[in-house]
């Protein structure tokens, strides 16, 4: 039991991380992507190659995936994202699932028996499960804080303004195209980022695990947690990583179909869209001008908030 | 998502067991095979194309409808054979089965549209998209559970021996499906053309809210449109399930590739459609030789094909020049 807990910690930072990437493009920017399962896919096979091929540590290929999967992203980015969000929609579909294949043509078995990280001599193995849940959620926390930062600084505000019209936000002499592709690009490299974690957790890297059912579900937990919610994300990540998780915790696995978790994230997208479109948590709203002012006198919860933007 | 291998997309015809003659067969081969390819992905991108032309969305789950439709067609058509192995029942049980898969294909579409992106009308225009993508995952998945995942075959419903004409070997299925697509096709043309309730919707496509004034009722066209789609969507699905089997995950790609189809054409025009689709079934069916593409990598086509399309002439072949407003 306690292990299994200690499974959906882990794999809930890592794909918090995913989560973390697909908020910045989706919640801030409002672009629907829907590869993400290839920049993780990129990151997860940089680390597989350069630990098992080139003998390298795990700790240098965490930036080599970052930069990989963000050029990818780049170069996916600079020709689709000058289309509109349906389009764009269909575009990294068919994208996400052109990296599956071709890692699938690379080596069909992927990789398997990858080094695993060492600090200081210490090893992260799989079974040291504590230790492992330390080191992903330590990058967790740090992602966490620079997107935080990032949502409310310039860089921030101007993706929002794109996210909420582009015209406008054009005419204030914002470059939409420079902000998407750089919101893409960014989103990419923490996927890729993501990656690393998965192949040092469970040490193989297989083609057949980048679907994209992992890209809709990374989807689901941003919409679910509130897109554009830093910690609505993490928060989705857990409520998914634990609906996966659910049957072979509670040894219902022969009861529950494998195809229910799906139909579940399915449903989850239709039902929040219906009754709650920004999320458990809602949407961090930035306040200025009058909202601001009367918000600042009266309520000291709501200053915090607001002295924030 | 995965195709199984031996399932990859334009291993159209393999009853060519000649060899070949010489390339100008070989290639009118893989033309034929094209048009053939090309009039189910038009089938199937008028539902894209109509949905998009009134609501301005796609609808995600279109492939999956086309799953149901296959998956309803082939039931019902085992069920009406039985053991019966006459020739003419044979004919008649699949086009009855057609038709049956047609109109509940019609009322699912309806039923998801009501429940689904009927709520969301005046959402910004990422929800719809997301409810969409949710439908697609829970009539995927929920096919998984109720059928399995294993694929069936859906077989002839009459002697499948190939006519060879000049070198070129065409089978009666093809000549099927042609020959129902274009049935459809001009069906469709002439409800859209011709009749009061397809001048309402051509209407609506213009202008909801005028449409409305002028005493529209703009949500029962929208049902309609839903209901015309999916049920073409339904038959596109059947035709192509002689040479793709049946399978819970079969929507997701075939619809994806009609969706370049419409996209070429032009989305939200009718006759874009059916020219897109041809279009990138022939592209797909000879470009795959002719560029040397490896099986695996033949779905890439249709991708590379719909990036281009964008970004020289996104409002495709015969769209409406409209200007983005961005």
């Amino acid at each position: 039991m306690l292990n299994f807990f200690q499974l959906i910690i882990i794999y809930a930072g890592i794909y918090a991380l995913m989560a973390i990437g697909q908020n910045c493009i989706t919640g801030y920017t409002g672009m629907l992507s829907l590869c993400h399962a290839g920049f993780f896919c990129i990151g997860s096979y940089v680390t597989a190659i350069l630990c098992k091929t080139f003998g390298l540590s795990f700790w240098l290929t965490i930036p080599v995936a970052a930069i990989a999967a963000g050029f990818v992203g780049f170069l996916i980015g600079v020709p689709t994202l000058r289309l509109k969000g349906d389009y764009l929609c269909i575009a990294t579909l068919g994208l996400g699932e052109i990296i599956r294949n071709i890692a699938t043509n690379l080596n069909p078995v992927g990789y398997q028996a990858i080094p695993r990280a060492s600090l200081f001599g210490y090893e992260f193995s799989a079974r040291g499960k504590w230790q492992f849940i330390a080191l992903v959620w330590v990058f967790v926390l740090v992602f966490y804080f620079l997107f935080q930062r990032l949502a409310h600084s310039r860089i921030g505000r101007a993706l929002n303004a794109v996210r909420e019209d582009e015209i406008a936000a054009q005419s204030n002499g914002i470059n939409v195209t420079k902000y998407k592709i750089g919101s893409f690009t960014l989103g990419a490299a923490v996927g890729g980022v993501a990656g690393c974690f998965m192949a040092a957790y469970t040490a193989t890297v297989n083609p057949g695990t980048f679907t994209f059912m992992v890209s809709v579900m990374v989807l689901c937990m941003v919409v679910l947690g509130g897109m554009g919610n830093g910690k609505g994300v993490i928060l989705g990540a857990f409520i998914i990583q634990f609906i996966s998780y659910f049957p072979q915790l509670f040894g219902l696995s022969s009861i529950i179909p494998a195809q229910a978790q799906q139909i579940i994230y399915g449903l989850i997208l239709v039902v929040m869209m219906i009754w709650r479109p920004q999320g458990l948590l809602g949407r961090d709203k930035f306040r200025y001008g009058i909202e601001k002012r009367r918000l600042a006198i009266p309520h000291k919860g709501a200053r915090k908030e607001g002295g924030r933007a | 998502m995965t195709l199984p291998a031996d399932l990859c997309l334009n291993e159209f015809n393999p009853y060519n067991g000649g060899t070949p003659v010489n390339t100008f067969t070989v290639y009118m081969q893989y033309i034929i095979n094209g048009l053939t390819l090309g009039s189910i992905y038009a089938l199937i991108a008028l539902g894209y194309t109509m949905v998009y032309g009134i609501l301005k969305f796609i609808n995600f789950a279109h492939g999956d409808v086309l799953m149901v439709g296959a998956y309803i067609g082939l039931l019902t058509y085992q069920a009406l054979l039985g053991d019966s192995t006459s020739a003419s029942w044979m004919m008649l049980a699949f086009l009855i089965a057609l038709v049956v898969s047609a109109l509940l294909c019609a009322l699912l579409g309806m039923f998801i549209e009501r429940v689904a992106y009927k709520p969301l009308r005046n959402a910004n225009r990422l929800a719809p998209l997301l409810s969409a993508i949710g439908v697609s995952f829970i009539l995927s998945n929920g096919a998984a559970w109720v059928f399995g995942t294993q694929s069936r075959r859906f077989p002839y419903p009459f002697a499948n021996n190939p006519i060879s004409i000049l070198g070129v070997t065409i089978t009666p299925h093809q000549i099927l499906i042609v020959i129902v697509a274009v049935v459809m096709m001009v069906a469709l043309t002439f409800f859209v053309n011709r009749t009061r309730m397809g001048k309402a919707m051509r209407a609506t496509s213009l202008d909801q809210g005028t449409s409305e004034l002028m005493g529209i009722n703009v949500n029962r066209v929208i049902s309609l449109t839903f209901a015309i789609g999916s049920a073409l969507a339904a038959v596109g699905g059947i035709l192509a399930s002689f040479d793709f089997r049946v399978y819970p995950s079969m929507g997701t790609m075939t619809g994806l590739k009609a969706f370049v189809a419409a996209v070429i054409g032009g989305i939200g025009n009718i006759s874009g459609a059916m020219l897109g689709g041809v279009l990138l079934g022939i592209l797909e069916s000879v470009g795959a030789p002719l560029l040397h593409i490896p099986n695996a990598m033949k779905d890439t086509i249709a991708f590379a094909v719909l990036i281009i399309i964008l970004l020289v002439k996104p409002d495709g072949i015969l769209g409406k020049n409209e200007k983005e407003k961005v």
